[in-house]
């Protein structure tokens, strides 16, 4: 049995324009160890699916469907058995290491708080334990920094601290939203780095949810690509990346800067990201989608398995698309 | 820390020298003295009188000898109006009353504000929240002197519950209805603040963080969310203060307590600057001790302020 | 400059778009208030007391001082609001008529209000904004000197200038106008430093505009918005405090009348059950800090919706 089984996950707002559908009919597992890439761009509900499995939704938001965690159905929870889980399962961390943090309170109590409450270890071997998670992730002097205030870090430490944090109760799942994008370059790799060595390390299985494909190819086992809150294609990275199956993915792929190709110029996927509150019936790529078919704008294309383990959603047969 | 008080106590001193002053030119330009009454005193008892409260000196003596007489003794030297009292005996009299029915008014604004508008941020849109911000804005319309007769239609003449005025050595039926007028508006304004500062908090980054870690709601509320909802309501408490010491003046008045309030406005009718003065500087003085206070809590909760 | 014929045009459209855009935005924030229900009642009400400040006294059947003498030391059976004796809101011991006393008690405290905020608005706008731009040890003086007068507790000194130079209602405006500007200098200077980085501002300072004109020219039209709700928020607490001082019996003096005074002596007459002497004055005085209170909000809603 898979480590998470997400079935029909369906996330929606309330506003006081009309519902906004965020999330529409996600379905994917992800196994022990394992890691899987959530790639869409801004707006296309990767965020949002991420708060509904940890139950972080803002207050106007409500989901629907099944979120199997180990075999128990996490949007059935309380919020007393949702905590439990919280941090000692699934841990998360957040695009902002800059205000992710609380800014009032030293690194050291936010750190080890976590292990009292779950652990209900002593505040001193709290601190020791939050130390030692410090080094871990490879944060110079951890012990006497431990009782700085998070000010005094720089961005990319943050995220450190954030991701210590996140692993002190060994979660099984790690679930990293954008966790590079507010970061420099050379930074984003370190936290890569940082990421895939902690997977080897402690075996977590990490959710990565990104718009930035170049992180996800060297370091992810799956990947699934969102557009409108809808899955369009999901196998393995090295297959999504060899040979594209939908014409959003080939649009996504040729938008990424490379320098082992010859191109003169940047490719760009023409429109706007689709408005969530009125999405067209058929598929929600179709407006800005080269390749179109007419039953495109009104008929919503099946996840159809094909090839190794691999699935689409496209109207186009994989063969044709360019 | 302690540079940083003794910075602000830096600046605090020659306001309140500034204030000294100020005052006591203002008495000195006053047109006619205070002994000028509609029956002219004859010249040598005036003279007499004069001579008593040092009135015959050069300005500049006069002054020296009263910013003196604050500054080494705290000495705000003789009433005018009750002749064989000084100051510093009214001041003892009618402090403690104020300062007593005082401290309990920033405790209610305070501790009832800030529970209304956490409960109210925390049931954002519900009707707690509803109710909240119809009473925060309803009590702001509501200041000492509207709520001060309220009160008294309501809990003397109606009710019966309460004694109209007097003080009674502090019994607490004496003290209900001074602490409840002074601290409404106050309170409704801490609530507003709380609320909306709470609202923001709640929305930041750090408190999904603090629910994704698995704190359960009341510590998220009160160890992540408070401080920093916490910081605006700080800043208020300043000028909260001021208001509440100000507002003093009409419980005093109004509800006969005794407090130097009455004292204060007695000596604005009979022009008897020495106590005006006296309680004017006092209060300048509680005022910016107060708004040390502030600061340095303010200091305190805030880590990213460096002194 | 010489200006080409078909420059002419373009720069006459270019000035159309403008006004144009100019006027969108401000449009847009009078849709946003005329959604707000309560600041549009709140406007409506305040249209009303100004009507009944400014015209109310024509309905009234005495003037304000007139004594009558047959309704003198009146208890709770006579001198009771009536529309047969023409005292609507019937009459106070010394047997004034108090629909009067209200109509100008009202005016009164509404011009208090006024004049309070217009200071501040002229003094603390220019202040502050000269404060923010400047920047510096200019600007660490400049705050530094309202930081002091906000420490110290005003009304008393004011008391203390009402006590020396004599009660009256031109001390009362100079003692309101001497604090009211503090407030609304924080306001407009914290505005300023941030206006001050905009490129519009910049361009001014790189085509050498001296900065005085800058000021009035470039800063001053962009603070219209936070001062405009500020001022709003001020006319109120103005009307508070001058109320306050009147409640003394210190402020505005017989036989003028200002809602604060006619409060304090209807609180004096609670007990001998001339309860309409409290009641039409407070109920004017509340529904005019309301009126205010909620314009205000609706204001700063309609002009800073970020600030919700």
């Amino acid at each position: 049995m898979s480590l998470l089984e997400i079935e029909d996950l369906r996330v929606t707002f309330r506003t006081a324009d009309g519902p906004v559908n965020a999330v529409n009919g996600l379905s994917f597992e992800i196994d022990k160890g394992e890691t899987l890439a959530i790639v869409g761009e801004s707006g296309s509900g990767k965020s949002q699916a991420a708060f509904a499995i940890m139950g972080l939704l803002a207050r106007n938001g409500g989901a629907t469907g099944k979120v199997n965690f180990d075999g128990t159905d996490l949007l059935s929870l309380s919020p007393r058995q949702l905590n439990k889980v919280r941090a000692q399962d699934i841990a998360m961390i957040f695009q902002d290491p800059m205000t992710s943090l609380n800014p009032y309170i030293r690194v050291r109590d936010q750190m080890a708080e976590v292990l009292q409450l779950h652990k209900g270890m002593s505040k001193k071997k709290a601190v020791a334990e939050s130390v030692r998670m410090l080094d871990a992730v490879r944060i110079p002097d951890a012990k006497m920094r431990v009782s700085m205030f998070p000010h005094e870090f720089s961005g990319g430490m943050r995220q450190r601290i954030m991701i210590a944090m996140a692993l002190l109760c060994h979660p099984r799942l790690l679930i990293a939203d954008e966790p590079t994008t507010a970061l420099d370059v050379t930074v984003q790799a370190q936290i890569m780095d940082l990421l895939t060595d902690i997977r080897k390390e402690f075996g977590t299985a990490i959710i990565l949810i990104t718009h930035d494909l170049g992180i996800v190819a060297d370091s992810c086992d799956k990947t699934l690509v969102l557009y409108g809150g809808q899955i369009m294609e999901q196998g393995a990275t090295t297959d999504v990346f060899a040979a594209p199956s939908h014409p959003y993915t080939k649009g996504l792929l040729k938008a990424v800067p490379r320098l082992d190709r010859d191109d003169d110029e940047l490719q760009t996927i023409a429109g706007e990201p689709p408005d969530m509150s009125c999405l067209p019936a058929g598929c929600p790529f179709s407006p800005r989608c080269v390749q179109a078919l007419p039953q495109c704008a009104t008929t919503r294309p099946a996840l159809d398995l094909f090839g190794a383990g691999r699935m689409r959603a496209c109207h186009v047969p994989f063969a044709e698309v360019i | 820390m302690y540079s940083f008080i003794l910075r602000r106590l830096m600046i605090a001193i020659p306001t309140i020298l500034i204030l000294v002053v100020f005052s006591f030119v203002l008495m000195y330009a006053a047109p006619g003295g205070p002994f000028n009454s509609e029956r002219p005193l004859p010249p040598e008892v005036m003279a007499n009188i004069e001579a008593k409260y040092g009135l015959d000196q050069p300005f500049l003596m006069q002054i020296f000898n009263y910013v003196w007489g604050v500054v080494t003794q705290f000495d705000f030297g003789p009433s005018f109006q009750y002749t064989s009292r000084t100051v510093n005996d009214v001041i003892a009299q009618g402090f403690p009353v104020t300062l007593t029915y005082g401290f309990w008014s920033a405790v209610v604004a305070l501790v009832f504000g800030v529970t209304l508008g956490v409960a109210a941020a925390i049931r954002h849109n519900t009707w707690l929240d509803y109710l909240a911000v119809g009473i925060s804005i309803g009590a702001q319309a509501l200041p000492n002197f509207v709520m001060a007769p309220i009160l008294v239609l309501i809990f003397t003449l109606w009710l019966g519950l309460l004694p109209g005025g007097g003080w009674n050595g502090g019994q607490w039926q004496y003290v209900v209805m001074p602490v409840i007028a002074l601290s409404t508006s106050y309170m409704a304004s801490i609530a507003r603040i709380t609320r909306s500062s709470m609202l923001e908090v709640m929305n930041s980054n750090f408190i999904r963080t603090a629910q994704a870690k698995g704190l359960p709601m009341h510590r998220v509320i009160l160890h992540h969310a408070l401080k920093p909802a916490l910081l605006p309501v700080i800043s208020y408490l300043g000028p909260a203060f001021v208001g509440m010491i100000t507002g003093s003046v009409v419980v005093d008045v109004f509800f006969s307590t005794g407090g130097i309030g009455q004292f204060f406005v007695n000596s604005a009718f009979n022009r008897d600057y020495a106590v005006i003065m006296g309680i004017t500087i006092l209060v300048g003085v509680l005022t910016i001790l107060l708004n040390l206070l502030v600061d340095i809590l303010y200091a305190w909760i805030d880590p990213k302020i460096r002194y | 400059m010489i200006t080409k014929p078909g420059d002419v045009e373009l720069i006459a459209n270019a000035a159309g778009l403008a006004e144009v855009k100019g006027r969108s935005l401000w449009q847009d924030a009078r849709r946003r208030f005329m959604r707000n229900k309560a600041a549009v009642a709140g406007m409506i009400v305040l249209v009303f007391i100004g009507l009944f400040a400014v015209f109310g006294g024509f309905l009234a059947q005495y003037p304000n001082d007139y004594v009558d003498f047959t309704l003198t030391g009146a208890g709770a059976s006579n001198g009771v609001p009536s529309i047969e004796t023409g005292h609507y809101f019937g009459v106070d011991p010394d047997g004034r008529d108090l629909y009067a006393r209200t109509v100008q008690g009202t005016g009164i405290s509404l011009m208090v209000g006024i004049v309070g905020a217009m200071v501040a608005v002229v003094v603390g706008t220019l202040y502050g904004a000269t404060a923010g731009y400047v920047g510096g040890r200019t600007d660490g003086v400049m705050m530094r000197i309202v930081d002091i007068l906000m420490s110290i507790p005003f009304m008393f000194v004011l008391i203390l200038m009402l006590v020396i130079f004599g009660r009256s209602i031109l001390m009362l405006f100079i003692g309101i106008g001497l604090i009211s500007w503090l407030d609304m200098a924080r306001i407009a200077r914290g505005q300023t430093l941030t206006i001050k980085n905009k490129e519009f501002v910049e361009a001014a300072v790189a085509t050498g505009v001296r900065p005085m004109t800058i000021i009035l020219r470039h800063i001053v039209p962009n603070l219209l918005g936070i001062v405009i709700v500020y001022a709003t928020l001020l006319v109120p607490n103005m009307i508070i405090f001058e109320s306050f001082i009147s409640f003394l019996g210190l402020g505005v003096q017989e036989p003028m009348t200002s809602l604060g005074a006619l409060i304090n002596s209807g609180a004096g007459q609670m007990n001998y059950g001339r309860l309409w002497m409290l009641a039409y004055p407070l109920f004017f005085f509340l529904i005019t800090l309301f009126a205010f209170f909620f314009v205000g909000d609706g204001l700063r809603d309609a002009l800073d919706p970020k600030d919700r």
